[in-house]
């Protein structure tokens, strides 16, 4: 059994401690933005915020996320500025690895919320897309910060 | 906007509900539209309607759609179509996902299937007509129901008014009137300037559900009292099953079954991770391998070797060999390409049930006709008894056309009773791949005393596709794919001659992006860059002069390298290469500016400037977007991709020692879209072709090295670089 706080819902999950949060999720809990791409940590489509901090989902065990606040993409408003950037800048083609980028630039948007070039290529390098949306993602993530710059 | 139905659903809806719907069907004599109630008469069903447009009385514009969305945008391309001839409002256009059936099929290939970058190009014809047809159709019912002539009515945005009086009604509320008429055949279409989304950067239909997870995958499919299945499979080529503990399997919690099948040994369990325990449990003790001594070395020897061989002649044009036996300048050169992993992020999965009297498949899936098909022969149904619902595909680039995982699925739920989702590891898609075939290729030129070039030879070691996939198309021996891009060269050489050495290989191949083009592409524009070079002219300069004639070839060259600055001086450290090519009836050129870091060979590409030239453009954002994807997995291939093998299976496993370009690799991207508004081409494949010449060529105006190996690895090119 896991106890799961996620997008600020109580889940009681008859899942083992050890098994990835990931699984937990998709399959346990039917939460399925959050994708499978690897399982080694290598690619981001998992990606979930666990108490803020964008993290693998692949790599967490569900008994290590009792007790933290876990946030799927599911837990982000359609109005979230990094979603609207997203739809804006036009850049998912085939989506799947999406909820993950959108999560890693929620995240790094949320700590800094101006980001360099510099800083937006390290915080989204361990995301893959094999679709080579990567300058779309960019466009995207400057454009939410410049949203969020705004009055 | 999405959703996916079945046949029975499609048929209650579409073709036998209230409303408007016609169909097309692809005759001997061309393009006949049809009512519902002539589509239902079984003497045309024969025929394959393949395309279904519905208005309904609440003002919906449902555009069925026979194409798999794997990114490209279909899902917007094609209603974008039917939307602007209807002269529908964009806001009332929905789609949905066709069901697997013949009334799907393609009217160009008879198949029901998206592949070949074919579906804006077979499609536009058939959906433009039928939006006209539907327009004239509601016209007149308006005309009917206020007793006015027909010509003093038009249609706008969603409604039919009558000019004189300004009243109008909506196209809902006059589909039901419009049904009883008959279908026109004989249609004026818009004019250019007439059309309103034909040719505009109309968003994506899909990209709200994309981003906010809610865009429903294969891998997201849930089906009730449903059973995970994980798969062990051998690592060996050839090798067989010698034993495995099925007990100790079967004891985990949550297993339920444990099924030997073709692929593997299969645990069938309550819940993922209880099938993988199961999975772990079972002990699977292989034999017989009949390939063990296998390695990446060993394949590019016996690759070698075969440029040795002779094969069937794709192409013989004067006499290459007597030319290049008087050829003032003789040069010959020869490329190594590897096996590349399709890798999309969406790893293979299926879900299939199989009942009694019914089956079902919910898969990510760019073949519809093959997987019905199988599951028709799998469950021992009738066609009709059978359902294929297409799912989103996250990623497919010609993957998604094999059937291997659907097969699993319906073997599996066939013996477990139950519904099925088979779901591999990253590990299982990137070891049982269909990988982009690797080729050895040996090139000879001849240049006359002006530089000009007189001679090409060229000899193509490849593993065949079409042998296993579509045995009909292969001609005289020769698989077209192997050679495409080759023996279509557009350049001007009198003498031109092309020899394909097959090579059978346990490593199974298939579609992979832009097929033969991604590896032939490589080898004849760096090629033709070889012979600029000894010919002491500038690449772009010499490319253009062999085109004389090619006027579309010309333009996209010309295009991308003004773009580009071609000739003007580059950042400091900076190079630029430039190639081209024609695949899938499209033109693109790309110029790459690259640096090269002397030390460790490392490779930089700066910027790539795409030139592309699809005839004319229904989406220019999709159109750009496909440029952007086709660079960045071309390059992805062209700098870090190759399938390694050890011990007679596969040892490439994940994204650690398999690695994909990432976003701190990806140059700046600009395209640039020349429309000559001839013949429509296709967009998915085109772009992937010209970049990796590009950058070699680039690679070679910065260094001096010729790189003739992929990838292009830092230890390749400084490999490279000390032989200059």
């Amino acid at each position: 059994m896991a106890n799961l706080e996620i997008n600020g819902k109580n889940y009681q999950v008859d899942a083992g401690p050890e098994v990835p949060l990931l699984w937990v999720i998709r399959e346990h809990l039917k939460l399925t933005g959050t994708k499978f791409g690897c399982g080694i940590g290598m690619c981001g489509s998992c990606t979930v915020h666990i108490d803020g901090k964008a993290q693998r989902s692949c790599q967490v065990p569900a008994g290590e996320a009792q007790g933290k606040k876990i946030t799927t993409i599911e837990g982000l408003a359609d109005t979230h500025p990094v979603i609207k950037a997203w739809i804006k800048e036009q850049v998912p083609q085939c989506g799947y690895c999406q909820s993950g980028q959108i999560m890693q630039a929620a995240a790094l948007l949320a700590g800094d919320p101006n980001p360099s070039e510099e800083k937006i290529i390290s915080s989204m390098d361990g995301n893959l897309c094999r679709c080579g949306t990567y300058p779309r993602i960019k466009l995207a993530i400057k454009t939410a910060a410049k949203e969020g710059r705004k009055p | 906007m999405t959703g996916s139905i079945t046949r029975r659903e499609f048929l209650k809806t579409s073709v036998l509900g209230a409303g408007l719907t016609i169909a097309a069907v692809m005759t001997p004599t061309g393009l006949r539209l049809l009512s519902a109630e002539e589509a239902k008469k079984e003497t045309l069903r024969a025929l394959n309607p393949m395309a279904w447009i519905t208005i309904t009385p609440d003002n919906i514009v449902t555009v069925t759609v026979n194409k798999s969305e794997m990114g490209q945008g279909v899902y917007t391309s094609l209603p974008m179509i039917v939307a602007d001839e209807l002269e529908a409002d964009w806001k009332q256009v929905r789609f949905v996902a066709a069901p697997a059936g013949d009334e799907f099929k393609d009217p160009v290939r008879n198949n029901q299937f998206t592949g070949g970058s074919s579906s804006v190009r077979d499609m536009y014809e058939p959906l433009r007509k039928m939006g006209a047809a539907m327009r004239e159709m509601l016209v007149l019912a308006a005309a009917r129901t206020w007793a006015v002539p027909a010509r003093d009515c038009a249609a706008f945005m969603g409604t039919v008014k009558h000019i004189k009086t300004g009243k109008t009604l909506s196209y809902g509320a006059l589909s039901t009137e419009a049904s009883r008429l008959q279908v026109p055949q004989t249609l004026r279409l818009k004019n250019e300037k007439q059309l309103r989304y034909i040719g505009k950067a109309m968003p994506r239909t899909d990209a709200l559900e994309k981003s906010t997870g809610k865009a429903m995958f294969g891998i997201d499919t849930f089906v009730p009292d449903m059973l995970y299945a994980s798969i062990v499979r051998p690592q060996q080529y050839g090798s067989e099953v010698a034993s495995f503990n099925k007990e100790a399997a079967e004891s985990v919690k949550g297993v339920r079954t444990v099924v030997k099948i073709p692929s593997g040994v299969a645990v069938c369990a309550e819940a993922i991770d209880a099938a993988w325990k199961g999975r772990n449990a079972l002990n699977v003790k292989w034999q017989n391998p009949k390939y063990g001594d296998m390695d990446t070395g060993s394949l590019e020897k016996e690759f070698a070797a075969k440029l040795n061989d002779r094969g069937p002649v794709a192409k013989n044009e004067g006499d290459a060999k007597a030319a290049l036996g008087r050829a003032a300048r003789r040069i010959e050169a020869t490329y190594v390409l590897p096996y590349l992993s399709h890798a999309t992020m969406e790893p293979m999965n299926c879900t299939a049930s199989v009942k009694a009297d019914q089956c079902d498949v919910w898969a990510p899936t760019q073949n519809q006709t093959g997987v019905h098909n199988l599951a028709v022969k799998i469950s021992g149904l009738k066609p009709e008894q059978v359902h294929v619902h297409t799912t989103y595909l996250g990623g497919g680039f010609g993957r998604r056309f094999e059937t291997d995982v659907v097969e699993e699925a319906l073997r599996l739920s066939k013996a477990a009773a139950r519904p099925v989702k088979v779901l591999w590891t990253r590990e299982e898609d990137m070891q049982n791949d269909f990988y982009r075939p690797a080729t050895c290729t040996r090139i000879e030129g001849a240049l006359d005393e002006k530089g000009q070039a007189t001679a090409w030879s060229h000899k193509i070691v490849c593993p065949s596709i079409f042998s296993r996939v579509f045995p009909g198309q292969m001609e005289k021996g020769i698989d077209p794919a192997a050679v495409e891009g080759v023996e279509n060269m557009e350049y001007e050489i009198p003498n031109l001659y092309a020899e394909y050495v097959r090579i059978d290989l346990p490593v199974p191949v298939g579609f992979w992006r832009s097929v033969g083009s991604s590896h032939n592409a490589f080898t004849v524009e760096s090629f033709v860059d070889e012979l600029a070079s000894a010919a002491k002219t500038d690449p772009l300069e010499f490319r253009l002069d062999l085109l004389k004639n090619h006027p579309r070839a010309r333009r996209v060259l010309e295009t991308a390298a003004q773009k580009a600055g071609w000739g003007k001086p580059v950042t400091k450290g900076q190079a630029r290469g430039i190639a081209y090519h024609l695949s899938f009836g499209s033109y693109v050129a790309e110029v790459a500016e690259v640096s090269v870091d002397i030390k460790n060979g490392a490779i930089k590409v700066h910027r790539v400037v795409c030139a592309v030239d699809c005839g004319s453009v229904v989406n220019p954002e999709i159109v750009s977007a496909q440029m952007m994807g086709g660079i960045t997995m071309g390059l992805s291939a062209a700098l870090k991709e190759k399938m390694e093998f050890a011990r007679g299976g596969v040892q490439s496993e994940n994204f650690h020692n398999y690695d994909l370009l990432r976003m701190s690799e990806t140059p700046k991207i600009e395209t640039h879209i020349v429309t000559s508004g001839d013949k429509l081409g296709g967009i998915g494949e085109p772009g992937v072709p010209p970049i990796a010449p590009a950058v070699a060529n680039a690679v070679f105006a910065a260094t001096g090295a010729r790189i003739r190996n992929l990838p292009m690895k830092p230890e390749t090119v400084l490999a490279a670089m000390k032989k200059v």
